[in-house]
């Protein structure tokens, strides 16, 4: 894989990737968080994300690639790390030194991209045909109306929650790791730590709450 | 005490192993998990059976031979232990004991508990030393300014062993706490920093061809290491890495 051929460098790469998608993230949460409070600003910054040529030729198409990159690179070493250990222990006390979350990236990771399908089924592809197959025309009021409908399914709900439930355990190793991937441990790690913690759990939870307000607030938009 | 253990038996390093229960008698509290093991050997041996193989030399937790998984962590139960350090008081008569050899694809078996650890071996050879001049022109190590902290960081990654608790307990089977350490205790040093970007490029590349896996940061390493060496060697590694890599 050339300049991807050492495990240091794959380790920077995977969290280089982690911290534009952490980043990313943030970004999302913040556009998602007007829907809540305030819904014409939601509708203006969906609009403007949606037909702007820049967000949509350029940075919509980098954020795919970091995404694929991502679990393309995370499936491959969690293939080569199992293959490190032919035989496995009879007994492997993984609890005793390490936390759930360090130990099952694969597993969090597995069910955040599966919810990334369902996210795509539901927002992505429709606004897709909407925009460029329907070629319909634009209407920067129809967004809030969307997004809240999509939450009336409790089932829908049900599965956002446990995705962001996943997503959290995923940030809380991802985001404070990645920081000592890229070399960086030293006096202001444990600030960065406490940072990194408020971060993976803050934002799931947000994105909980928006999730249940929508769906416990549909007759009121 | 009188205990049960369950102990990985293979023949040899082809041959296929498997899990063995055995019932060892007359324990004391006192004695270490290798004095136990001698035990359990003599009365094997009294009763014309194979003795348990398994490394050990020094038995006072220096030299990093005694490499067993006890109970499913390395080196046992104890924090900040090698096997030899671990004292029977830590389990119950009673108790039922699983011993098995540290694995690692790099680390293969070559009798029932003991492995080979050549693999760190090489890695050191690859770029582990400073080469230093010795025709008579040497300078006083003594006579390089060298800061406190500087000197106290690279002999905390000094104290490295070497014994492979660290690839033994990763889930990934990484060596990078290993090479993290040997890399740093050089490159904090002026007489090592001459040769850093070599050795760390040098030292990645034959871990990489060991078959090691890759740290995923779950710190088990750090805290399973008898020596205490810290997860900073790590970040140090990355870094020298990536300075020696741009």
């Amino acid at each position: 894989m050339g300049i991807l051929s050492s495990s240091i460098a794959r380790k920077v790469a995977m969290a280089l990737s982690g911290f534009f998608l952490v980043f990313f993230l943030g970004q999302h949460f913040v556009i998602n968080l007007t829907s809540v409070i305030a819904p014409d600003t939601f509708n203006s910054w969906s609009h403007f994300m949606g037909t702007n040529g820049l967000v949509q030729g350029l940075l919509q198409p980098v954020l795919i690639f970091g995404v694929v990159f991502h679990f393309v690179m995370g499936i491959a070493l969690e293939i080569k790390n199992t293959k490190a250990r032919k035989i496995k222990y009879t007994l492997y006390k993984g609890s005793a030194n390490a936390s759930w979350a360090s130990r099952n990236m694969i597993v969090s990771g597995l069910v955040i991209l599966a919810f990334l399908g369902l996210h795509f089924y539901d927002f992505w592809i429709p606004e897709m045909i909407h925009k460029y197959i329907e070629t319909n025309p634009e209407d920067p009021t129809r967004y809030l109306a969307e997004t809240v409908h999509k939450f009336e399914s409790p089932v829908r709900v049900g599965i956002y929650i446990v995705a962001f439930v996943l997503l959290c355990l995923h940030l809380w190793h991802g985001f404070s790791s990645s920081f000592q991937s890229v070399g960086l441990n030293n006096v202001y790690t444990k600030a960065l730590h406490v940072f990194t913690k408020v971060y993976a759990v803050a934002i799931p939870l947000g994105f909980v709450f928006i999730a249940l307000y929508h769906h416990f607030n549909q007759l009121d938009h | 005490m009188n205990l049960t253990l369950k102990i990985w038996r293979q023949k040899d390093a082809k041959s296929k192993g498997k899990m063995v229960s055995y019932e060892v008698t007359e324990i004391s509290d006192d004695m270490s998990f290798l004095e136990m093991m001698d035990v359990l050997n003599e009365q094997l041996i009294n009763k014309n059976g194979d003795p348990v193989a398994f490394d050990h030399d020094c038995r006072e937790g220096i030299c990093g031979m005694c490499s067993m998984f006890i109970n499913g962590e390395a080196h046992g139960p104890g924090r900040g232990v090698t096997t030899c350090q671990l004292h029977m008081r830590m389990f119950k008569d009673g108790d039922t004991i699983t011993i098995e050899p540290f694995r690692a694809k790099a680390f293969p078996i070559i009798k029932d508990l003991v492995v080979n650890r050549m693999a760190f071996d090489r890695i050191q050879q690859s770029g582990g030393y400073i080469s230093v001049n010795t025709s008579g022109n040497t300078q006083d190590a003594n006579a390089i300014p060298i800061s406190k902290q500087a000197a106290d960081t690279a002999m905390d990654a000094a104290t490295c062993i070497g014994c492979g608790a660290c690839v033994a307990t990763c889930k990934n089977s990484s060596a990078m706490l290993f090479v993290g350490a040997k890399v740093s205790q050089y490159a904090l040093l002026p007489q090592g920093q001459v040769e850093a970007g070599e050795r760390v490029l040098n030292m990645v590349e034959q871990m990489d061809k060991e078959g090691f896996g890759n740290c995923t940061n779950t710190g088990a390493c750090e805290i399973e290491c008898p020596k205490g060496i810290s997860l900073e060697n790590i970040a140090r590694l990355n870094r020298e890495y990536l300075k020696a890599s741009v």
